[in-house]
């Protein structure tokens, strides 16, 4: 039964090559029912290769599947497989299931989309190699999902191509992804170095003989590769462009799945970690640096989907803490919660979206908590539960991240406590904004009142320079009266829905699957104690801590909660705590883009028009000049005379030829 | 070493140089003839060099089907063919190529003496990759010249008669030095032997001193960092393949290109191993330079053709690091990179020489959302640009990682600044195709047609290879290795005690590093 392992990555793969071939043909929207099936197949297999696995005692819960030998050289063995162990099949688990209910939102979400087809092509190749990339039982299986869901990443920002902004978004994540990828492969070249193998289970078996400090560089290494992926200082501007995708693939890939890939892999390596301390103390300072920042970058914005994707950046931050200070079950727990609150806020900014006619800024939204109670109520439960209120899911899984912060240093928990109550501030804004108080958008009036009802306040001035303006489109599509078009906002169809119920319910219940001060509640502790060991300092804390920590972090949350209405309800504009500086994402991303992208343009150019055709190819041609006027023998059968030239060559091979066959013969 | 029966190597030189002469000799003026006649020459060739490939023994390091012809035998000429496994694949790509640049040629492929160039051109790429004797190498290795000049001036665009001039001079003029030094290496080999022979099987056990061994090398080597091209030797190709009507462009970049490693591969390493060690830091160091140089001027290219002819640097920057770096993987990787990188690159020249047949441009600026017209195009489009880039699954990274690993082995910092390629490669390569492909589409593309069934029929094969090779490279790793092998244990040998500058004994010190048993 758990043999049926390759089954979890090839049935998607396999709706991709129908897709592909034929989803025009299958249109919309059967090309999407047959994308959907195909990964809640790959669920269903899932599901039973996890049950297989957990009848089996705790030590014998790993295996490596191997499929072919994709090369080998020499030592260099690299085989296509797959490492079965509690680890990869819970980020199968997690990976199928929740794509299934994004592949159903997207029927309904891409409904009129007359790339409809292709959609799902791209989104079912991108499953597949999420799923290779966790279960790649080697650094180069694994580095080939990372690179499928990268490429897929970048086909699905810039879906809508034809948008210049969707075009380069999509461009600058590769580029960003890249130069973390350079990390992954240095990493690669010399973990083969240092023991001779690629493969995770023999390189972690011969660590041994590596030194600390290589098995620093390669830690290092790898999280470079991670901090791409998954949007970490410094490599992390990429994401907020991100958000020029379709909103379902915000939820999939750039909230739920794609963007762990590094946290995934950093626990993966885990042995490595642990003998290389320092590394792991990289980690988590940049990991809850980068939480500090995208929470108050997020704090800040105005589109709905910006303010989502600081706070995702944010969150992968928590996990990267949880993961340098050792606690991988935190980081795995808080990975899985989030996945589902994340995926619930993104669908459900996407249904706002949808109703709104693609409308993004949440200052011209407001009120809409009546007309889509659905929307609204599971919104509102995954605020609580990404602000950490208690007993919501991230109460539990954020809570396990700062108590082993504590453990391993107070200033880490400090920092990691105060983008708490950010994060439940920041989210209850985008709140308040959007579904609360009045709207700021014209209602349609049920027929025969043409005009509709602007709501009191006034739009929202739009200012060019300011990064947070809503997108152009909107204007372009929406020409009607004073720039407004009556809208007519309601909940979405069942398909939309139905996603948005069965994440709140995990968001609300999600913690159940590792609750603390029972040993007999951390289930996912146990089941995941035979890859990563017990998480280092959760042991060693008292119940009466436990119990301190949990009440500050509730106190925390329902701080950031009450501030949050305090400051937001009602209110529209509160400039003093939307700072520019925080608008404009502390002004890094402008500050690459002025550092890096002009200088190294201005550089390809001077390379480009002065060392290689003033230098190198002037060069060449002097010669040629000097040949030219160097006499007038060598001038007669110079450039102008080169055919023949080509033809004496032609001639005296021909000679010589005749001449070798002649002799050939004699 | 095998003697079949059956002459095939013999028969891969003659068939497609008959068929040329066939061509240029054909009375009359005959469009269908002339076509049939180029189909069935290189058809026949791709069918033979199928079979050569079929009849080619694995686990078998040394050359094959050896054809051994006494010729000029006082000169120590003779027709020495054989395949290993370094040769075997270049030859197939030879013969998988030709017929697809035919095809892409549209009505030229109905022109006699554009079919007798090509059929002749043909000849020579194949008889240079067989060739064991130095005379029959160079003299196939500078045939190849004749008949490029003249696709170039006959059939090829604008500046053709700068690109073909310049193209011809240089080549020609860093070939002399491979004379010259081919004549100086069987002179010594005489002196010491009493035998005459250009046989490389033979000159490769000359014993020369340190200093003749590092002359000759650079003898041999100029003609092949030209004819590749190695950095700073480049300059003609970015305006010989920018010149060349599309069949030129294809054969240059996927073909030709090749002669240069591949001379470097079979002769520089063969023939002067402790040269090679002496000198490989220079060599890798020009090839990282290529890989960086080449990437950083393509991304600010308006032309794509010229566009791929600085990436196409960048790539062969990566083969000439693969191959000094001289350990398993590395010189492994090299080979099959060198297949990998005519593939995917005469399929950027194919799709790029499709625009122009719509469009009538390679500038950037006159191409713009293209993607919207023609999904299938941009499809095929982006799947060879991300083989080119290097991503997993796909035929580029195989080499690339395995001439990396290799690298790194050896030479660590070469392989990190050569890694640093890799990210290059996704600017340059998304740029354009932002700019050509997304966007919405203007005026000029409002009659943009899709990819016709020919067209996708000619990309198929190369499609098909790409994938193939990115998924399940092992059939043609295990044919390359054994040859690999031999060669890397030759140089082994040859060089040893002798220690590379960076301190650690070659190969051994790679196969040592790793520690802990093999897996």
């Amino acid at each position: 039964m758990i043999h049926a392992v390759f089954l979890i990555p090839l049935l998607p793969l396999v709706g991709f090559a129908v897709l592909a071939a034929f989803g025009r043909k299958l249109g919309n929207p059967l090309a999407g029912w047959i994308a959907t099936g195909a990964v809640a197949a790959s669920f269903i297999v899932t599901a039973i290769v996890f049950a297989g696995l957990f009848q089996l005692a705790p030590g014998h819960r790993s295996f490596t599947q191997t499929w072919w030998n994709w090369f080998s050289v020499d030592r260099l063995h690299v085989t296509a497989g797959a490492l079965v162990d509690p680890l990869s099949m819970t980020m199968a688990a997690f990976v199928t299931g929740v794509s299934t209910l994004i592949h159903l939102y997207s029927i309904g979400y891409m409904e009129h989309d007359p790339q409809f087809p292709k959609f799902f092509v791209y989104l079912n190749l991108f499953v597949a190699s999420m799923l290779l990339l966790v279960l790649g039982s080697n650094l180069v299986m694994t580095f080939l999902g990372w690179e499928g869901v990268g490429v897929c990443s970048y086909f699905l920002i810039a879906f809508w191509f034809d948008r210049p902004s969707a075009a380069s978004a999509g461009k600058k994540a590769m580029i960003f992804n890249r130069i973390g990828d350079a990390g992954f492969l240095l990493a690669m070249f010399l973990t083969f170095e240092r023991t001779g193998s690629l493969q995770y289970v023999t390189v972690f078996h011969r660590l041994g003989h590596v030194g600390v400090p290589s098995l620093t560089a390669i830690a290092l290494l790898l999280f470079l590769g991670a901090a791409g992926k998954s949007a970490q200082l410094p490599l992390y501007p990429w994401l907020a462009d991100a958000m020029e995708g379709p909103t379902p693939v915000s939820a999939l890939i750039h909230a739920a799945t794609m963007v762990t890939a590094g946290v995934y892999l950093m626990t993966r390596i885990n042995p490595i970690l642990h003998r290389a301390p320092d590394a792991a103390h990289v980690v988590a300072i940049i990991g809850v640096l980068t939480a500090f920042l995208g929470a108050t970058i997020a704090c800040a914005q105005t589109d709905i989907k910006k303010i989502l994707a600081y706070s995702t950046i944010s969150q992968l931050g928590y996990m990267f803490l949880a993961v340098g200070v050792g606690a991988y079950v935190a980081a795995i727990f808080l990975m899985l919660t989030h996945a589902f609150y994340k995926a619930l806020l993104f669908l459900g900014a996407g249904s706002v979206i949808h109703a709104m006619n693609d409308e993004q800024n949440t200052k011209t939204m407001g009120g809409l908590r009546k007309l889509m109670p659905i929307t609204a109520v599971t919104f509102l439960i995954a605020w609580f539960s990404i602000g950490g209120v208690p007993p919501f899911s991230g109460f539990w899984s954020k809570g396990e991240v700062l108590l082993n912060a504590y453990g391993y240093s107070t200033w880490l928990y400090a920092l990691g406590a105060l983008t708490a109550l950010l994060t439940a501030y920041y989210l209850g804004r985008c709140y308040l904004l959007t579904f609360s108080g009045q709207a700021r958008w014209v209602e349609a009036r049920p027929a025969g009142d043409g005009h509709g009802v602007v709501g009191s306040a006034p739009p929202v001035e739009s200012d060019t320079s300011n990064p947070n303006t809503p997108t152009e489109r909107v204007v372009a599509h929406h020409g009607g009266a004073g720039g407004q078009e009556p809208l007519h906002p309601h909940d979405p169809s069942w398909v939309m829905s139905l996603p948005l119920v069965v994440l709140a319910v995990a968001s609300v219940f999600g913690g159940l699957i590792d609750l603390p001060f029972h040993p007999n509640f951390v289930f996912l502790e146990r089941w995941l104690s035979p890859v990563v060991g017990a998480s280092l300092f959760n042991g060693h804390f008292s119940v009466a801590t436990e119990w301190t920590f949990a009440l500050v972090d509730a106190a925390i949350a329902l701080i950031g909660v009450g501030l949050a209405f305090a400051l937001w309800r009602g209110a529209v504009d509160r400039p003093a705590v939307e700072p520019t500086f925080l608008q404009r994402a502390w002004y890094i991303d402008w500050g690459y883009d002025r550092l890096l992208a002009r200088t190294s343009t201005l550089f390809a150019g001077f390379l480009a028009t002065v060392v290689e055709s003033k230098v190198i190819d002037g060069a060449v041609n002097g010669v040629g000049t000097l040949f030219r006027s160097g006499g007038g023998v060598l001038r007669r059968v110079q450039t102008g005379y080169v055919r023949n030239y080509a033809l004496g060559v032609m001639a005296g091979l021909v000679v010589l030829l005749a001449y070798l066959v002649s002799r050939a013969f004699t | 070493m095998s003697s079949p029966a059956f002459p095939y190597l013999t028969v891969l030189i003659l068939v497609p140089a008959g068929a040329g002469i066939l061509a240029a000799g054909l009375p009359g003026r005959s469009r269908l003839a002339t076509k049939a006649i180029g189909w069935a020459g290189s058809l026949a060739t791709l069918g033979f060099s199928i079979a050569m490939a079929v009849q080619f023994a694995t686990r078998h390091g040394g050359f094959q089907m050896v054809s051994n012809h006494p010729w000029a035998s006082s000169l120590g000429i003779s027709w020495t063919l054989g395949v290993d496994g370094i040769s075997l694949f270049l030859v197939l790509m030879t013969a998988i190529l030709f017929p697809i640049a035919l095809a892409a040629s549209g009505e030229r492929a109905g022109e006699r003496s554009f079919v007798a160039w090509m059929m002749v051109l043909e000849a020579g790429c194949v008889g240079s990759f067989l060739s064991l004797d130095l005379i029959m190498f160079f003299l196939f290795f500078e045939l190849t010249l004749v008949p490029v000049y003249f696709l170039m001036t006959g059939w090829g665009h604008e500046r053709r008669g700068y690109a073909a001039t310049k193209f011809f001079l240089y080549t020609l003029g860093a070939s002399a030095f491979l004379l010259v030094g081919m004549l100086a290496l069987v002179a010594i080999h005489a002196g010491q032997t009493g035998v005459t022979t250009f046989d490389i099987r033979a000159l490769a056990h000359t014993r020369l001193s340190s200093a003749t061994a590092i002359v000759l090398f650079l003898a041999f080597t100029a003609a092949f960092a030209v004819k590749a091209p190695i950095f700073p030797f480049h300059t003609w190709s970015p305006d010989a393949y920018r010149e060349s009507p599309v069949a030129g462009s294809v054969v240059l970049a996927g073909v030709m290109a090749k002669l240069g490693t591949y001379g470097i591969i079979r002769f520089d390493l063969e023939l002067f191993p402790r040269a090679v060690v002496d000198l490989a830091p220079v060599l890798i160091t020009l090839g990282v330079i290529g890989i960086i140089y080449g990437g950083i001027v393509a991304a600010v290219q308006k032309d794509l053709k010229r566009l791929v002819a600085y990436s196409s640097l960048a790539h062969l920057g990566f083969i000439v690091v693969g191959a000094f770096a001289l350990t398993g993987p590395a010189l492994s990787g090299a080979v099959i990179q060198m297949v990998n990188h005519g593939i995917y690159t005469a399929a950027l020249f194919l799709l790029i020489a499709m625009i122009y047949k719509r469009i009538g441009s390679f500038s950037t600026r006159d191409l713009s959302g293209i993607q919207h017209k023609a999904p299938v195009l941009a499809g095929i489009f982006t799947l060879t640009m991300l083989a080119s880039i290097g991503v997993p699954g796909l035929n580029g990274f195989v080499g690339e990682f395995l001439i990396l690993t290799g690298t790194w082995l050896t030479h660590r910092w070469w392989a990190v600044a050569a890694t640093a390629g890799v990210v290059i490669a996704a600017i340059y390569l998304l740029w354009a195709y932002q700019q050509v492909f997304h966007g919405k589409p203007t005026a000029a593309e409002a009659n943009f047609t899709e990819i016709t069934w020919r067209e996708g029929l000619f990309m198929a094969p190369l499609v098909a290879v790409i994938v193939f090779l990115g998924v399940y490279p092992g059939p043609v790793l295990s044919r390359i290795t054994p040859s690999v092998d031999r060669l890397v244990t030759h140089i082994e040998q040859v060089a040893h005690p002798r220690i590379p500058p960076n301190g650690r004994p070659i190969y051994t010190a790679a196969k040592r590093t790793g520690s802990g048993g093999a897996k």
